[in-house]
């Protein structure tokens, strides 16, 4: 369904735009029809940029994405609101996506305004009233109240009904539940789990691996900008085969096992990334004579539905 | 006995009213446990932390008694808590390594902060030093500004700086929340390395995240709005909890290892009571699912069994 | 329902900060003597009706000029033509500062970089030689020229806070979600973020409005100002140049003198208020 290819999002800082800030290099990875992708990574790996690339609030430097066959890197006017019709997104402060001045609703007006004009009034309640049971929310309890006066699962699942008015095929959700409340969270993921069911594919960013694995078929790990290790969900989380990957997985708290011992570097790190491999600072494995400090490694398939960009297992 | 906190009660002062953001709480941590204090937000463990060591208006001391080494603090003076702060009792705010003044060198930074508490900067250098190898920071940090520093790094700095007095009692207040995985770790585990060297006594370590607790804490004790619900040892609360608040937060967190198709995890429904009017007794009762008639009194907090402390009447009535 | 606690909630501190009550009472003061003020006088601004340098009477309420004219019909026509540049001058500032305020805000990038130019250069340029240039073209001159002048000059600061306060509404998420509804860029500026800017906005033109009044007195103090009318600055103007600090002739510039700070300064203290009544962080509990 999407396909993103050798996606880059460079930004120009410094004094007269001298510098160039690699926010996202070459990044390749696609979502299938139904199916939940996780986009895992820290903050500053680049996970938003590339969600809002996907949905257009951000220009692509350089690469495409294509969505059912189409290129909407470069698309426009009303080809870009027909896009918006399949494709929407859901953020992480549910308290920011809404304009405190009016009620929350009004977001629904303004999709009616904007994409279905003819509607009659009866016709669309009905369609709203559907969209929140959809979602779990009781339309008496949620509508004709202003934002502050909900709450932030509240509102999280009232931006989902938004989407699903659209009748959308894919969802780009970043980092949504990680402002609610511990024992709030878990209703929105299973929503999302509910939907996937009924047809409808979802990026799910975030930096919490558990989450990954609860929800996700597959799992995309960035670092740095640059997507690090790819495959099933199941294989990564069982096998991780990137050094990065590895660090992840073993310095990650989990509340079924204790720590392990691992070798990691803690300097702070350079602002600019070196052509050679994104990790090669921080990487144990790291060989100063081959290629890691020169050449960027490719992502290969290491084993069945599962990728790794590092010259260890180039030789395969 | 390291901390002994008896009733204490704090309210906030608002133009509606008070919020009743601490209720009669009690218990106690002993010498050199690191006790871990969790709960969601709006549950009272940052009012709890500040009033320890710095309470200051809008909170309002209503009562309560809190001995440190067998020593009482005046608690609701805070010109008299100067004497034991950073001494005797210590705080890592939240958020406190991004405030440090950008136009100071680290090492200025400090020998400012010393002199403030009366304390002689030279003499405390060579210690200091020392403390900066512990938490693998070089030397040439005093001299640069908190901007060259990473995340990781300025936390450590700040964790030093907070313990050089050695403290008998350290509060870390979401020390690890806006940290890249690899220093959160480092942290945390520093702060384990802090207690076994003895630069601070015992730890109260408050986090909204669970698994960080279960990683380091000996003990957790769980507050829900504004009481407190249950405290035990680290694997007890997580495997074994007694307390229905606790079980039902346990068993709706992710774990890897856990997929939504194999096993569908529940979320708890409703949402905390507003403190500025809570329900009469027991706070949890409009959401418990073993709710019955005697929870509207405030149920006490009991030792049930060794070490495992819980606030609730049906738990009481299991164990009679 | 909580709308209606804001409202209250704002009229709650409205009615209970004096400055803002100071501050309008003032104003109110001035706005009713300006309509009504003229219906007491049958004289016209300029007509020699009595006798030179009249201390003031019953008779002529603020006594006379030393030509002989009534201050008082002076004094309330000038306030008319001074309230009318505020609203002018000080509106057309708050427009194109609105204009460019908003357009460099929301869309950045080079954009952006081009209108801060502008509003630099035009912030530096030096008005008062401009002014001259074109009191030597324009040798006749009326109010309305005047109050645009002053807006096409005074606009910079206007559209400086704005387009602050643009950039910081726009990286709001509400924003993003609006352009996922396809929305055009104006829709959105006028529908999500100007709202959520009002009090902003008054405030901005409260400002103008003041600054106008100041620099219309200003210019017709020395002289280039209009050259057919009567304004508070152009009193002040025509009493030095005859002679009335020389002859004690106080009556005729101290009245415009008082009133134009009494004006400007309740201004600014209504916008002290206000900005306390809508800012709650400033309040004093």
């Amino acid at each position: 369904m999407l396909k993103l290819d050798k996606i880059s999002k460079v930004y120009r800082i410094g004094t007269f735009g001298g510098k160039e800030l690699h926010a996202v290099s070459n990044a390749s990875f696609d979502v299938k029809d139904g199916e939940v992708v996780s986009l895992i990574g820290e903050s500053g790996s680049g996970k938003t940029t590339i969600g809002k690339m996907i949905l257009r609030l951000l220009s692509i430097s350089s690469g495409t994405i294509i969505f059912n066959g189409v290129d909407i890197s470069t698309l426009k006017g009303g080809a870009l609101k027909d896009y918006y019709r399949n494709v929407q997104g859901v953020f992480q402060d549910p308290f920011s996506s809404y304009n405190p001045i009016f009620k929350a609703d009004r977001i629904f007006r303004i999709i009616k305004e904007e994409f279905f004009p003819e509607i009659k009034g009866p016709e669309w309640n009905n369609k709203v009233s559907s969209s929140l049971e959809a979602v779990g929310l009781n339309p008496d309890d949620v509508l004709n109240k202003f934002p502050h006066q909900l709450s932030g699962g509240q509102l999280q699942r009232f931006l989902i009904a938004r989407a699903l008015l659209l009748d959308i095929q894919f969802l780009v959700a970043d980092e949504i539940i990680s402002m609610l409340d511990a024992s709030r969270r878990i209703d929105v993921l299973n929503l999302l789990a509910d939907l996937k069911s009924r047809g409808l594919s979802i990026l799910f960013i975030t930096h919490d691996l558990s989450l990954g694995y609860y929800i996700s078929e597959r799992a995309v790990i960035l670092y740095r900008g640059c997507v690090v290790e790819m495959g099933s969900t199941g294989r990564i989380y069982d096998n991780p085969l990137h050094p990065y990957t590895k660090m992840l997985m073993a310095s990650v708290p989990r509340l079924d096992k204790k720590w392990e011992e691992v070798e990691v570097d803690l300097r702070a790190m350079q602002a600019e990334l070196s052509r050679g491999c994104v990790y090669y600072e921080r990487c144990p494995v790291a060989d100063k004579n081959e290629s890691c400090e020169r050449q960027r490694p490719t992502l290969l398939e290491a084993e069945s539905d599962h990728f790794v960009a590092c010259r260890c297992y180039a030789k395969e | 006995m390291s901390l002994q906190v008896e009733n204490l009660t704090v309210y906030y002062q608002t133009l509606r009213g008070d919020v009743r953001a601490l209720e009669s709480a009690t218990f106690s941590v002993e010498d050199g446990e690191i006790m871990g204090l969790a709960g969601e937000s709006g549950c009272g463990k940052t009012t709890l932390a500040n009033s320890l060591i710095f309470l200051t208006p809008p909170m309002r001391f209503v009562e309560g008694l809190v001995e440190l080494d067998n020593e009482e603090l005046p608690v609701w003076d805070a010109e008299r808590m100067n004497d034991f702060r950073f001494k005797k009792i210590s705080i890592i705010p939240q958020y406190a390594m991004n405030a440090m003044n950008p136009t100071r060198k680290i090492g200025k930074m400090t020998s400012e902060l010393l002199e403030s508490r009366k304390v002689d900067f030279k003499t405390t250098l060579p210690e200091l030093k020392r403390r900066l190898d512990l938490v693998e920071l070089s030397h040439d940090v005093l001299n640069m500004y908190p901007i060259e520093l990473s995340g990781g790094m300025k936390q450590r700095m700040v964790m030093v700086l907070s313990t050089l007095m050695n403290p008998s009692l350290l509060i870390a207040d979401e020390i690890t929340s806006a940290l890249d995985v690899a220093s959160q770790k480092a942290v945390a585990e520093m702060l384990v390395e802090f207690r076994s060297r003895e630069c601070c006594n015992s730890v109260i370590v408050i986090s909204h995240d669970l698994s960080i607790l279960y990683q380091i804490a000996d003990t957790i004790l769980i507050m829900y709005a504004g009481q407190l619900a249950e405290k035990a040892s680290t694997e007890v609360i997580i495997h074994s909890p007694r307390h229905p608040y606790t079980k039902l937060l346990i068993s709706s967190l992710p774990k890897v290892g856990v997929k939504y198709a194999e096993k569908r995890l529940i979320a708890i429904p409703g949402s905390p009571p507003l403190l500025l009017d809570p329900p009469v007794g027991c706070r949890f009762r409009e959401r418990c699912p073993v709710a019955f008639e005697k929870c509207p009194e405030e149920p006490p907090f009991l030792e049930i069994e060794k070490g495992h402390f819980v606030a609730c009447w049906k738990v009481f009535e299991e164990n009679a | 329902m909580m709308q209606l606690k804001k409202r209250s909630e704002i009229l709650y501190f409205a009615l209970r900060n004096n400055k803002l009550k100071v501050g309008l009472a003032v104003l109110l003061f001035f706005v009713v003597l300006t309509l009504v003020g003229p219906l007491f006088t049958d004289y016209a601004p300029y007509d020699y009706i009595g006798p030179i340098a009249q201390p003031p009477s019953s008779e002529f309420w603020f006594g006379t000029t030393t030509f002989g004219q009534d201050v008082y019909t002076q004094f309330v026509l000038g306030l008319r033509a001074t309230f009318l540049v505020g609203i002018v001058g000080g509106g057309l500032g708050t427009l194109i500062g609105i204009v460019v305020g908003f357009t460099a805000g929301y869309r950045g990038g080079i954009v952006d970089e081009m209108l801060n130019m502008l509003t630099n250069i035009v912030l530096v340029i030096p008005t008062l030689a401009i002014l001259l240039i074109i009191a030597a073209y324009l040798t006749v001159r009326g109010i309305l020229v005047e109050s645009i002048f002053i807006g096409c000059t005074a606009w910079p600061w206007a559209a400086r806070a704005i387009r602050a306060q643009t950039f910081s509404l726009r990286s709001r998420e509400f924003v993003d979600l609006a352009r996922m509804s396809g929305m055009k860029p104006w829709k959105i500026i006028f529908t999500q973020i100007a709202p959520n800017m009002m009090s902003y906005l008054l405030l901005v033109f409260i400002l103008q409005f003041g600054g106008a009044v100041l620099a219309a007195a200003t210019l017709d103090f020395i002289g280039l100002g209009p050259t057919n009318a009567v304004s508070l600055g152009l009193m002040m103007n025509y009493a030095v140049l005859w002679g009335a600090l020389i002859f004690g002739v106080w009556w005729w510039f101290v009245p415009p003198g008082l009133a134009i700070m009494a004006i400007v300064g309740a201004l600014y203290v209504t916008n002290v208020g206000l900005d306390e009544v809508f800012n709650p962080k400033l309040r004093e509990m």
